[in-house]
């Protein structure tokens, strides 16, 4: 695997352009070439999970001089979440986009999109983080707004130009950075920051990147685009977007740079905890108001990303033990797959119901386990899981965080986290009882199960939700240590200079 | 009299016979610039995307003074997708290529005579495949932003607007 590392980005880049050229010829080879490519990613990255970190440099070229990527715990983990997603999303739209017009465009924007998050993620350097972040961001807002309706269009815009500043902040962000140590190499940076130390220019940076990757990944102040963006796109574009975007652009780079570049810091470990309990509050009292099936999702994303950003808060600090510190980041990442898991999962579910209904309307649907038992029984799954029900996924990661923040002495966060659950599961509740039970409208007394190649990803969603509930020991003992020390330590990141 | 000829008569399409008859002289100059421009990026400034611009302003330039139909006539949707695309999987060929060497983007041509043409090995198989690509895509977003003005400029007439690709 390690000669064929940047194929993680170059198969989905070429696929994405040789796509448009044979769909020339027929349209329904992009179907074949969208399934064969993820389905390559996918296995790809679970093969990768086994692998011992190592340094790749472009062309042989020198690492800091050359463009470096670096596979470590972190990176496979987030390889495995974005490409089996993404397989799972593309089997979804098979017959999900039928209902739209270009399907080969949607699937090349689609590649796109997954190989600038992969790129994202496996980039040791900073300046070619930006391209592949601009990569799937672009890609992302022209996906929010393919279904060129009016509200779609004025969401991508908005999207557009909120991302727009957010990359601005990140690139002059970059821009500090290299000014000050004449390299973009980020092992080499790490170095050099070690020597600056924390100077008024470093914490500019800082801020610039806590406002530009805070935006990707939608912390409460700079989050007015998702409730707009994510609704609007196509469902399976929702679920790679609130699923695994917010999380590959925003989250995976703030812990990079702030654990293996900046380094632990208290101030930056405060601010953070603090976006991540505003989003978690701010973000689960507006979901409970939402009469739409995808906005309330949308919300609710904003809410769990908290959870995240406050779990990494907590290990930021520097004072932290180092069982406060790993318990903290192991529950932010297990949350952090679980919820790629689960909103895949409830937002793939809503473009099924809205297939079949042609309504996201919480109030004109209902009772609809009776005429739809799969997806009605995977969606329950999943609300049940995000909200925190043993012996799901989700109250494991939950109990996590709240536990370390316990143990961490930090009372209040801890108690917002324990009412955030209750709010989460009371909109998740009301969510149930006006989809799934209830009376059934007559409107939607003839509506069937949503077709197989929908009802499958669907199912293998809400089984892994349960398998990783049942089994999260297996997941904690493999995956999330490693991805955790790997942030923890930052002398090793630094080594990956020299080859380590 | 040839059809060029004929067009830069017509003042009914485009803009003023001055303007066409010059737009007919520096086309070739511009043309061979960006060439210039695209093939010797590796030894002086400028590179593919620098090129490929000053190519694609070639072609608007040329849309601009003659019309849209003379500038679709030269480059139509359907070329400038298809160069747009085979610029860039041929820009991810030359990376994948480096594979034979071992390394992704590998230099798998030789060194060459620093300061000459064929030097600096994959660098000038990227920058005309660069060039390609954003020569086909700049233009393409220069037809495709036209477009909406064309729908409203009919609308205002009070014609049906055509449907377009």
């Amino acid at each position: 695997m390690q000669t064929y590392y940047p194929l993680f980005t170059a198969i989905p880049l070429a696929a994405a352009f040789l796509n448009l050229l044979l769909s020339k010829i027929s349209m329904k080879v992009s179907d074949y070439i969208a399934f064969l490519v993820t389905g390559i990613l996918a296995v790809m990255s679970v093969k990768m999970l086994f692998e011992a970190p190592f340094i790749y440099a472009v062309g042989n070229w020198r690492p800091p001089f050359g463009i470096l990527l670096v596979s470590d715990g972190l990176s496979s983990l987030m390889l495995v979440v974005i490409n089996v997603i993404g397989l799972l999303a593309v089997i979804f739209s098979f017959k999900y986009m039928a209902t739209y017009t270009a399907k080969p465009k949607y699937f090349s924007l689609f590649m796109l999109m997954i190989a600038g998050m992969n790129g994202v993620v496996i980039t040791g350097d900073m300046f070619n983080l930006y391209v592949f972040l601009e990569i799937a961001s672009i890609a992302s807002y022209a996906l929010v707004g393919f279904g060129t309706g009016k509200k779609e269009l004025e969401a991508s815009f908005k999207y557009l130009i909120l991302g727009g500043v957010a990359s601005t902040a990140v690139l002059f962000g970059i821009a500090f950075l290299y000014s000050m140590t004449g390299t973009l190499n980020m092992p080499d940076l790490a170095q050099q920051l070690e020597v600056i130390g924390m100077t008024k220019t470093v914490g500019f940076v800082v801020a610039l990147f806590i406002m530009g990757f805070g935006l990707k990944a939608s912390a409460v102040p700079f989050h007015a685009w998702l409730p707009d963006a994510h609704p609007s796109a196509p469902a399976p574009i929702s679920a790679m977007l609130s699923g695994v975007l917010i999380k590959a652009l925003g989250i995976y780079t703030i812990m990079r740079i702030m654990f293996n570049i900046v380094g632990k810091n208290e101030l930056i470990s405060a601010i953070i905890m603090f976006l991540g309990a505003l989003s978690m509050v701010i973000g689960g009292l507006l979901a409970i108001g939402q009469k739409d099936f995808k906005r309330m999702l949308a919300y609710s994303s904003i809410s769990q990303m908290g959870y995240v950003l406050i779990a990494i808060g907590l290990a930021l600090k520097p004072g932290a033990e180092l069982v406060v510190a790993t318990l903290a980041l192991i529950g932010g990442l297990f949350h952090l797959v679980n919820h790629a898991v689960f909103k895949s999962l409830l937002f793939l579910a809503s473009g099924a119901v809205e297939y079949r209904t042609g309504t996201r309307d919480l109030e004109k649907l209902g009772g609809l386990i009776k005429k739809m038992p799969v997806t009605g029984a995977a969606t329950a799954i999943g609300s049940l899981s995000i909200a925190g029900i043993p012996p799901f996924n989700g109250f494991w990661s939950k109990l996590i965080i709240i536990l370390a923040l316990f143990r961490g002495g930090y009372w209040i966060y801890g108690t917002v986290g324990v009412v955030v659950g209750f709010i989460t599961l009371i909109y998740f509740v009301m969510l149930q009882k006006e989809v799934l039970f209830g009376k059934l409208p007559e409107s939607l007394s003839k509506v069937k199960e949503a077709p197989f190649t929908m009802v499958l990803p669907l199912v293998i969603l809400a089984a892994l939700c349960l398998a990783m509930g049942i089994g999260y020991m297996a997941i904690e003992g493999q995956l999330l240590d490693s991805a955790a020390s790997a942030l923890l330590d930052k002398m090793a990141y630094m080594n990956y200079l020299i080859g380590g | 009299m040839d059809r060029l000829e004929q067009e830069i008569k017509d003042t009914s399409k485009g803009m003023t016979t001055i303007v066409k008859t010059i737009v007919r002289f520096v086309m070739g100059i511009i043309v061979i610039f960006g060439a210039y421009v695209v093939l010797y990026g590796h030894v002086t400034p400028g590179g593919g995307f620098a090129g490929g611009v000053i190519l694609a302003s070639a072609y608007i330039l040329l849309t601009l003074a003659f019309g849209k139909e003379m500038g679709l006539r030269k480059m139509s949707n359907r070329w400038a997708s298809l160069l747009d695309n085979s610029g860039a999987l041929a820009f991810v060929i030359v990376g994948l290529l480096g594979f034979g060497g071992g390394y992704f983007f590998y230099n798998f041509l030789g060194r060459g005579e620093p300061f000459h043409l064929f030097s600096a090995g994959s660098i000038l198989l990227s920058n005309i495949a660069i060039g390609v690509k954003v020569t086909a895509s700049v233009f393409a977003i220069f037809m495709t932003l036209s477009i909406f003005g064309r729908i409203i400029y009919k609308a205002a007439e009070g014609e049906e607007p055509e449907s377009e690709e």
